[in-house]
C-alpha cells in the first residue's frame, strides 16, 4: 500500500493504474522503486504484449525483482486436480546414486544430509539381496503430520507432504513418528552460498534450508508446477524412478511411460510396511528379472562408507 | 486446653520457622548455582551454534533432554500422591510430608517445561504453539495438561501455606524484615477467620479431587508421546499405566530422600519420625512391586514373541550395548529398594534414604533407556549417514544442561525451604490439638 502511495506523487499515470490494479503486494513488480528518475533521453525498443514494438526511456527500465509467484496458503493447497504418485522399480537399481547426487544438488543439502537413501536390503537370511532407494513416502495417513503440533508439516490435496521451514519449531516429533526414517534435521546453520541463503523461502522448493528445522524429500513440487519430473527421476541413468499422476493413471521416467494401474498389476507392485496403515504414495516393483546383479552396486556402497568415515 | 498447649505451640512454631543457611547450606547452594551457571553457559552455546553442539543426530533425535523431561514429569506426580490421594483417603500421618511433596512437584514440573524448550530447534518460535497449535498432536495435549497441572500444584502449595503465612508475618523479629514484606504480599489478606478457614479447606479439597485425574493425564499423555509412534519399544498399549506406576515410584522415592535431608539439616526429628520412614518405606515397596509388574509386561511379552522389529531393540537392552544400564536400572530402581525396605530395619531413616536414592537414580536411567535405544533401532537400516549418527553418547553441553536443570529444581526446593516452613506449622499445631499427644 505504502509503495503505491509514494509512487502516486510524480510517476506516469499508466504506471499508477497498473500499480493499483496489481494489488497491494510490497513486491509489486510495477513499482518503479526510485521515483525521482529523470528521463535520460536514451530510448530502448521493446516488444509489447500485443506484439507491437514500443520505445521506453532507459531510465525507467527496472530489473524484474524476484517475485514469489505463490503464497504460502496456495503452496499448502497444492496443484489442482493432481494426485502424484511414484513407482520405484527395484529390478533396475544398481546403487549408482545419481538420484541422490541430483537431489542433494537441487536442494542444496549439506554434506551428510541425504533425502534419498539407498538401502542394501535382504529380507531374510537366505533371500536375495537388493538395492532399495527410499524417498519420502508421502503417505496418505502420514504419521508425521498427525503429530506435528504447529501444522509445519502438512498433507496437500495433490498428495504431497511438505514442510514449512518458517513455521517448524524443531521439536522433532515428526522424525520420531516417521517409520521410514526419511526426515533430516538441520543441526547447524546450513552452509549455503550467499545467493541461495538469501533466496525467498518456499515450501515447494524447500530452499534455503534453515537451522533448527526438519527437512525431507518433497517430490519436487516446483518441478511439477513447471510440468517437469523430479530431479531424482530425470537423473537416474537406469530409469528406476517413475513419477506421475494417479488421476491420469500414468507414470513416466522420462523415457518410458506406463499406465500406472497396469504397471502395478503386471509387476505386482507393493508399498513398504503396509501393515502400519500409513498408505504410502510410493510403490515398489519387486526386484525380479534384474538388469544388474546386486554385487555390481557393492563397489559404490563401500566407497560411500569410506567417504562418510 | 488453650493454656496447656500454648507452650507446645510456641515450640512447634520455633522449630519449624525457616532458618538461615548454615555453612553447609551455603556450600550446597553454591554448588547448585555453579551447576546452573555451567548449564546456562552450555545452553548459550547451543543457542549460538544450534543443536549441533549436542550429540543428537537424525536417528537419535531425542536424547537426555527428553529423558530428563520424562523424569521431571514422573517425579512431579508425587505432589498429587502425597497431598491429594492421602488427604482424600484421610491419612493423617502424611501431614508433615505434604509441603515437601508439593514443592518437589512444582519445581519438577516447572523444569520439565523448561527442558522441553531447551530441546527445541527453534525456541524463539514457541509462540507458534499458540498461533498454529493443532489439537490432534500429543504435544498439544502435553502443553495443556502440564500447564493445568502446574497451576493446580501451585495452588495446592499456596492454599495450605496461608495459615502459616499469618504465623510468619507475626514472627517478624525472628525472620527479618526483608522476608516479611514477601509474606505480607502473599498472605496479608489472610485473617484466619472461620469463614476463610472453611473456604480454604473446601478449596484444597476441590483441588485434591481435580488434581488426581489431571495427574493421571499428564503421565498418560507423556507416555503417549512415545506410544503413538510405530517404533519398537514404544509401540505399546501398556505405556500409560507403565508411566504412571513408574512416576508414583520415583516420586515416593524422591520424598524419602527429601524427608531424610530436611530432617537432618533442620533437625526435624520430632516431626518427621521413624514412623514416617516406616510408612513411606512400605509405600515404596508397594509401588516398586507395581512398577516391576508393569516392567515384566513391557519387556517379557514382546521378548517372548521376539518379533523381528523388536528383536534388535530387546537384545540391545537384555544382552547388548545397553544391558549394563538396563540391569542397573531394574536392580537399583526396583529390586534392591524392595529388598531393603521390605525388612523393618530397612525402613529406618538411613537405609530408607539409601533406597530412595537408588530409586531416583535408577529411575533417571530408566527414562534414558525408554527414550534412546528405540531411536537407534529404526525399521529401515541406517544408510547414507555419517558414522556419528549411528551411536549416541551425550555431549558435555547436554550433560551440563541436564545437570543444570536438575540442580535448578533442587535450588528451587532449597530456596523454598529457606523462605517458607517446609513442614506446615498450623496443621501440625491443629493435629497436636486433635490427638492431644506429645
Amino acid at each position: 500500500m505504502k509503495n503505491n502511495d509514494t509512487s502516486r506523487r510524480d510517476f506516469l499515470a499508466t504506471a499508477l493504474l497498473a500499480g493499483v490494479a496489481s494489488g497491494c503486494s510490497s513486491n509489486n513488480p510495477f513499482d518503479p522503486g526510485d521515483n525521482k528518475k529523470v528521463p535520460s533521453g536514451e530510448m530502448v525498443k521493446l516488444l509489447s504484449v500485443d506484439g507491437e514494438i514500443i520505445e521506453v526511456d532507459k531510465a525507467f527500465l527496472n530489473p524484474v525483482p524476484e517475485v514469489p509467484t505463490l503464497t504460502n496458503s496456495e503452496e499448502r493447497i497444492g496443484i489442482e486436480g493432481k494426485k502424484f504418485v511414484m513407482v520405484i522399480d527395484l529390478s533396475r537399481c544398481k546403487n549408482v546414486g545419481a538420484c541422490k547426487v541430483a537431489c542433494n544438488h537441487a536442494h542444496h543439502l549439506n554434506p551428510g544430509q541425504n533425502w534419498i537413501k539407498i538401502h542394501a536390503m535382504e529380507d531374510a537370511e537366505h533371500t536375495a539381496p537388493y538395492w532399495q532407494p527410499t524417498t519420502c513416502m508421502h503417505c496418505d495417513e502420514p504419521p508425521c503430520v498427525k503429530v506435528c503440533p504447529v501444522d509445519a508439516t502438512f498433507k496437500r490435496k495433490d498428495g504431497i507432504v511438505l514442510i514449512d521451514n518458517e513455521r517448524c519449531i524443531g521439536c522433532r516429533f515428526c522424525m520420531a513418528a516417521c517409520p521410514y526414517s526419511t526426515r533430516v534435521f538441520n543441526w547447524q546453520e546450513p552452509i549455503l552460498e550467499e545467493k541461495i541463503a538469501t533466496q525467498h523461502y518456499s515450501c515447494e522448493t524447500s530452499v534455503p534450508q534453515k537451522i533448527g528445522t526438519v527437512s525431507k524429500c518433497d517430490f519436487c513440487p516446483d518441478m511439477a508446477r513447471k510440468g517437469e519430473l523430479p530431479h531424482c527421476v530425470s537423473a537416474c541413468p537406469n530409469g528406476v524412478y517413475f513419477f506421475g499422476d494417479m488421476n491420469e493413471d500414468s507414470v513416466t521416467n522420462g523415457a518410458e511411460t506406463f499406465r500406472f494401474s497396469d504397471l502395478i498389476k503386471d509387476k505386482a507392485g507393493y508399498r513398504l510396511m503396509e501393515d502400519l496403515g500409513t498408505k504410502p504414495r510410493v510403490y515398489y516393483l519387486p526386484p525380479v528379472n534384474r538388469n544388474f546383479p546386486f554385487e555390481s552396486g557393492l563397489e559404490k556402497d563401500t566407497t560411500e562408507k569410506n567417504n562418510s568415515k | 486446653m488453650e493454656t496447656s498447649t500454648t507452650l507446645t505451640n510456641e515450640i512447634i512454631t520455633n522449630d519449624l520457622l525457616p532458618q538461615k543457611f548454615g555453612k553447609r547450606g551455603m556450600i550446597w547452594t553454591g554448588i547448585l548455582i555453579a551447576f546452573c551457571v555451567v548449564g546456562a553457559f552450555a545452553y548459550y552455546m547451543q543457542l549460538k551454534n544450534g543443536l549441533s553442539v549436542t550429540a543428537m543426530r537424525d536417528y537419535v533425535s531425542w536424547g537426555i533432554y527428553i529423558s530428563n523431561f520424562v523424569f521431571f514429569v514422573a517425579i512431579s506426580l508425587v505432589g498429587s500422591l502425597i497431598t491429594a490421594v492421602f488427604r482424600l483417603a484421610n491419612v493423617k500421618w502424611s501431614t508433615p510430608l505434604t509441603r515437601i511433596a508439593e514443592i518437589i512437584a512444582v519445581s519438577a514440573i516447572f523444569f520439565a517445561s523448561l527442558i522441553i524448550i531447551v530441546d527445541m530447534g527453534r525456541p524463539e518460535r514457541l509462540f507458534n504453539l499458540f498461533v498454529y497449535g493443532r489439537l490432534q498432536s500429543p504435544i498439544m495435549w502435553d502443553v495443556i495438561v502440564i500447564t493445568t497441572y502446574f497451576f493446580i500444584s501451585l495452588l495446592l502449595l499456596f492454599f495450605p501455606l496461608l495459615p502459616d503465612l499469618k504465623i510468619l508475618i507475626s514472627s517478624k523479629e525472628v525472620l527479618g524484615k526483608s522476608f516479611s514484606k514477601l509474606y505480607r504480599f502473599l498472605g496479608s489478606f489472610w485473617k484466619g477467620t472461620r469463614l476463610q478457614d472453611k473456604l480454604n479447606k473446601r478449596a484444597v479439597n476441590i483441588l485434591c479431587i481435580i488434581i488426581i485425574p489431571v495427574a493421571f493425564c499428564i503421565h498418560t499423555v507423556t507416555s503417549w508421546l512415545f506410544a503413538t509412534t510405530y517404533r519398537p519399544g514404544w509401540d505399546s498399549t501398556n505405556f500409560g499405566a507403565y508411566f504412571i506406576s513408574g512416576a508414583f515410584l520415583v516420586g515416593a522415592g524422591g520424598v524419602l530422600v527429601a524427608m531424610y535431608v530436611f530432617r537432618k539439616v533442620y533437625a526435624l526429628e520430632k516431626y518427621i519420625t521413624t514412623l514416617h520412614f516406616d510408612k513411606m518405606g512400605r509405600i515404596v515397596v508397594l509401588l516398586a512391586l507395581l512398577y516391576l509388574y508393569f516392567n515384566v509386561n513391557e519387556y517379557l511379552v514382546p521378548a517372548f514373541k521376539m518379533k523381528k522389529s523388536e528383536e534388535a531393540h530387546l537384545t540391545g537392552l537384555f544382552t547388548g550395548e545397553y544391558a549394563p544400564l538396563f540391569w542397573f536400572a531394574i536392580l537399583a530402581g526396583m529390586i534392591i529398594p524392595i529388598f531393603i525396605l521390605i525388612f523393618k530395619r530397612g525402613r529406618n531413616p538411613l537405609p530408607a534414604f539409601i533406597a530412595g536414592i537408588l530409586v531416583v537414580v535408577g529411575a533417571w536411567f530408566k527414562r534414558f533407556l525408554i527414550v534412546t535405544p528405540t531411536l537407534l533401532h529404526p525399521f529401515l537400516p541406517m544408510t547414507d549417514v555419517p558414522e556419528s549418527y549411528k551411536h549416541y553418547f551425550p555431549s558435555w553441553q547436554e550433560w551440563a544442561i541436564a545437570m543444570g536443570s536438575l540442580a535448578g529444581a533442587l535450588l528451587v526446593i532449597t530456596f523454598f525451604a529457606r523462605i517458607f516452613p517446609i513442614i506446615p506449622i498450623q496443621e501440625t499445631i491443629n493435629e497436636q490439638h486433635e490427638t492431644g499427644n506429645k
